[in-house]
């Protein structure tokens, strides 16, 4: 996933490295779930992959297994909503968004049921596997629904933040992450409020706004501009609905160019969004959206499609730079 | 009147009225899906005036029955059935489909008595699985039931979760199939062909009743219990499309046919002379 020389920056910045934030993601649930009894995981084959298994073993009454049925598993998880139960409808992303979208929208939307979906390997967590594996539209398609709060958390922290937030929540809320392990980028006394960006870093010469597990490689892309002298912004933007339109301003006013960065099509996603917000501000700026672009992706394992389009430290300090001299 | 000691002649006296409101509605509303509503009518009344542990009073008590309408596109007779049962005044009947109402074109939760938003098929039956399976956690002791329209169950997500109802053993869910073989573009046989349904069902490890769907005491005993212990229960309901009008019954057309002024006249005519054949065989 890492260069020498991102790694060499990794150490710089003395980051630690933490888990996976699927494994966080479940062992945050089983926490809850021990406590609370109303909670229930439901999964579509997907507990292995969920990482769900010790929590099947531990409170077996509280996980449903629906069978490789996304359909069903909406569904269910809607109509365990709709009868006091906090459920979590636990399944790859790709399946999960796409296949049972009418189920997230109507079932679990519009019908307004607190139900959590979680979407797990999501992005090109699942690398090589291919096109059919990958979610690069469900951050897109959910913008467009109504009533349902979007988390993607960068790391272990903003993983259990979400997790916690969504086991209280009244509304619908999907989460969406992968499996590679992550670096810890925030301090525990920080403070985490859905809805509201983290700024991980501060600075005015280029605003890096990403979200989920592209957020450490602009941290250590603002970490290689310094070394030539700039400053760069880094807001890890982990709930994408309801959008943080107040920090896009501010970096729109203060930063001299926007590079946004996102595991996710340039469609429809974090970068649209901050494009958006900042257009209708009349607030124009040199700015760049970097994700996956509309094209059959690149087959490689998730470190190479990051590299290959550029969500790495060499690629967003390249384009940064290269944004700033369009000035 | 106390619907629990009403008979069968003042049941089907109170269906004849419902269809009448119903037909009344469509026409107002200028939408409205016609023969479907009138098919499943009957069922409805036996399900809010007989079976379901379900009022106004009680539409908040996590202990009541569930009744989720998959074929949510018959929701005029569902408005028309929960504003008979008082869970809102029949007048607002009139803003079906108009700006700003919230009797829209399919149930919504902003309208009293309804438990979820539907429309789109294929959704009703997992959802009330997770109900089911929510009130077996909870040893709760109600029931929860859906209906479905026989053309719908061409939408794959209904057998997904008709595996999951056998295997999860819901004898607490009860399926109807509103059985009138017509959809909208035609005999369903021939846009794609489901049967034989019971025996699907009885595959799929469901207990399965065949019942007239119009007639009362059938309906009655089929949905006053479950079926069978450990197994959900499937009503297949043989039903009439647009049952009650002379000119509607078993016509495709009137999947969604709104009724002109003469035609909605010559139907309440018909109805009230069907209120006059029940209340003359009563004397």
């Amino acid at each position: 996933m890492f260069s020498a020389d991102a790694k060499a920056m990794v150490g710089k910045f003395g980051l630690k490295m933490g888990r996976a934030n699927l494994d966080e993601f479940a062992a945050t649930l089983e926490e809850l779930a021990k406590a609370n009894p109303n909670i229930v995981a439901v999964t579509s084959d997907s507990r292995g992959s969920g990482k769900l298994a010790p929590f099947g073993k531990t409170l077996p009454k509280q996980l449903i297994e629906v069978g490789i049925a996304e359909q069903n598993l909406v569904g269910i998880t809607a109509g365990l909503a709709a009868c006091g139960k906090k459920s979590f409808g636990v399944s790859p992303a790709c399946f999960l968004t796409a296949r049972a979208l009418e189920q997230i929208k109507n079932d679990v939307c519009y019908s307004d049921v607190p139900a959590v979906l979680i979407g797990i390997s999501a992005g090109v967590s699942y690398g090589a596997l291919g096109t059919t594996h990958h979610s690069l539209h469900d951050l897109a398609v959910l913008r467009a629904i109504n009533n349902i709060t979007i988390i993607v958390p960068a790391d272990n922290f903003e993983t259990r933040q979400a997790i916690l937030y969504a086991a209280k929540a009244t509304k619908p809320v999907f989460v969406r992450f992968g499996k590679a392990p992550m670096y810890e980028l925030h301090k525990p006394e920080t403070r985490f409020e859905t809805g509201k960006t983290i700024t991980t870093r501060d600075g005015d010469d280029v605003a890096f706004i990403a979200a989920g597990e592209t957020v450490v490689h602009a941290l250590l892309a603002a970490g290689k501009l310094a070394e030539s002298g700039l400053s760069c912004r880094v807001l890890s933007m982990h709930t994408i609905k309801p959008f943080d339109t107040g920090a896009i301003l501010k970096a729109g006013r203060e930063c001299r160019a926007i590079v946004t960065v996102e595991e996710h099509s340039v469609s429809g996603g974090l970068g649209e969004a901050c494009a958006s917000v900042l257009l209708q501000a009349g607030t124009c700026k040199p700015f760049q959206i970097v994700g996956i672009p509309d094209e059959e992706t690149v087959t490689g394992a998730q470190a190479d499609i990051f590299r290959h389009y550029g969500i790495s430290m060499e690629g967003l300090s390249e384009t940064a730079t290269n944004l700033l001299k369009s000035l | 009147m106390d619907e629990a000691t009403m008979t069968d002649r003042e049941l089907q006296l109170k269906a004849v009225r419902l269809r009448k409101k119903t037909l009344e509605a469509i026409f107002e509303a200028g939408a409205g899906h016609t023969g479907g509503g009138l098919s499943c009518l009957d069922i409805l009344n036996v399900l809010y005036n007989r079976v379901l542990n379900v009022s106004p009073q009680t539409f908040i008590s996590p202990m009541r029955d569930r009744y989720v309408q998959s074929k949510g596109h018959s929701v005029e007779v569902l408005y028309a059935v929960l504003a008979d049962r008082g869970f809102f005044p029949e007048a607002e009947l009139k803003t079906i489909c108009h700006y700003k109402s919230h009797f829209v074109g399919h149930p919504t939760r902003h309208i009293p008595g309804i438990e979820m938003n539907t429309g789109a098929l294929g959704h009703g039956l997992p959802i009330c699985i997770g109900m089911a399976l929510a009130g077996k956690m909870d040893n709760a002791p109600y029931r929860v039931f859906t209906l479905l329209g026989d053309g719908e169950l061409a939408e794959g997500s209904n057998w997904e979760a008709a595996l999951a109802a056998a295997h999860y053993k819901l004898d607490n869910l009860t399926a109807i199939i509103d059985h009138n073989t017509l959809q909208i573009t035609g005999h369903t046989r021939e846009v794609m062909s489901n049967e034989p349904l019971d025996e699907k069902w009885r595959a799929f490890g469901w207990a399965v009743k065949t019942v007239d769907g119009h007639d009362y005491p059938q309906l009655t005993d089929a949905l006053s219990k479950p079926a069978e212990q450990g197994k959900p229960t499937c009503v297949i309901a043989n039903t009439i499309k647009g049952r009650g009008v002379s000119f509607m019954e078993n016509v495709a057309k009137w999947h969604h046919g709104v009724p002109s002024e003469a035609e909605l006249k010559q139907a309440l005519a018909e109805l009230d002379a069907a209120v006059a054949k029940l209340t003359g065989a009563s004397k």
